[in-house]
């Protein structure tokens, strides 16, 4: 049952990131992204990681997509005038990622890692209470780091994509 | 319930982000439109982000989901900081193709 759940979430997540670059109008990307964002939640979800399943789709279906669909559509780029690029480098992206395919998937096939078979202990890790205590406890610094990092983020984009005053005037 | 790494074990896992990881590198290399390359960049940071968490899970240890939380902020912060520029680009240019943003070519 859990195997073919993830044979099909593993095949949708493939699909709709290869869709999601292959697919010329901008718009039909972002929705193929979302719902290959979806699958990804799905596997955290059979990873039995909730909390982060919910996180994940509220930062990037939520927050992320939303961010690019409006850019796209402030832009209006909601039609498929993209200029293709020239044959030879298209097929020198096609080789380029088959190559670098071939090569992790070779990597990490014909290395062998010692890979112990998977215990379970029963153990509590992965629920909000546990992750609440890891995260403010051990990684406590970075926390706050990564909110001063937001505040940064937050006041430069405001910043960049702000009308320049002196040349309209 | 039937947990899915002892299912299929923790290497299939590292095959589907490898996968995962050489689609975002051809959408970067394949488009010329900088929100398509943007998109690229969130998959492959979405396939590092898998591979963590199916070791957290292996490992039974909460700090990789928690690493997953901190570069899900940074992407955050990454995407907001790069739409702001394209939006920019977009006014000076009027196009975000990056193949016409050679003025520092030489």
């Amino acid at each position: 049952m859990a195997e073919i759940l993830f044979y099909i979430l593993a095949s949708v997540t493939l699909g709709t990131a290869l869709l999601t670059i292959l697919s010329r109008n901008p718009i039909h990307s972002a929705i193929y992204l979302v719902i290959c964002f979806f699958s990804i939640a799905g596997h955290y979800l059979l990873l039995n990681a909730q909390f982060l399943a919910i996180v994940h789709i509220i930062v990037y279906s939520g927050a992320i997509m939303i961010l690019m669909l409006f850019t796209i559509m402030l832009m209006n780029l909601n039609k498929e005038d993209e200029s293709h690029k020239s044959i030879a480098s298209q097929i020198a992206a096609t080789i380029a990622f088959c190559l670098v395919g071939i090569v992790l998937l070779a990597g990490l096939l014909r290395t062998k890692p010692v890979v112990e078979s998977y215990f379970q202990s029963g153990e509590d890790f992965q629920s909000i209470k546990k992750l609440g205590e890891v995260l403010l406890g051990e990684y406590m610094v970075p926390f706050e780091f990564a909110s001063v990092l937001l505040l940064v983020a937050m006041i430069g984009a405001v910043l960049i994509s702000k009308k320049d005053k002196q040349k309209e005037a | 319930m039937e947990t899915i790494l002892k299912v299929i074990g923790v290497e299939t896992y590292l095959y589907l982000s490898a996968l995962l990881f050489s689609i975002g590198v051809f959408g970067i290399l394949l488009r010329r439109n900088a929100i398509i390359m943007f998109m690229s960049i969130e998959i492959m940071l979405n396939a590092v982000n898998l591979m963590l968490v199916a070791f957290s899970t292996f490992h039974q240890d909460a700090s990789g989901q928690v690493f997953v939380f901190f570069s899900m902020a940074v992407a955050a912060a990454e995407v907001a900081v790069g739409l702001a520029i394209l939006v920019s680009i977009f006014r000076n240019h009027g196009s975000i193709d990056i193949d016409k943003l050679k003025n520092l070519k030489g």
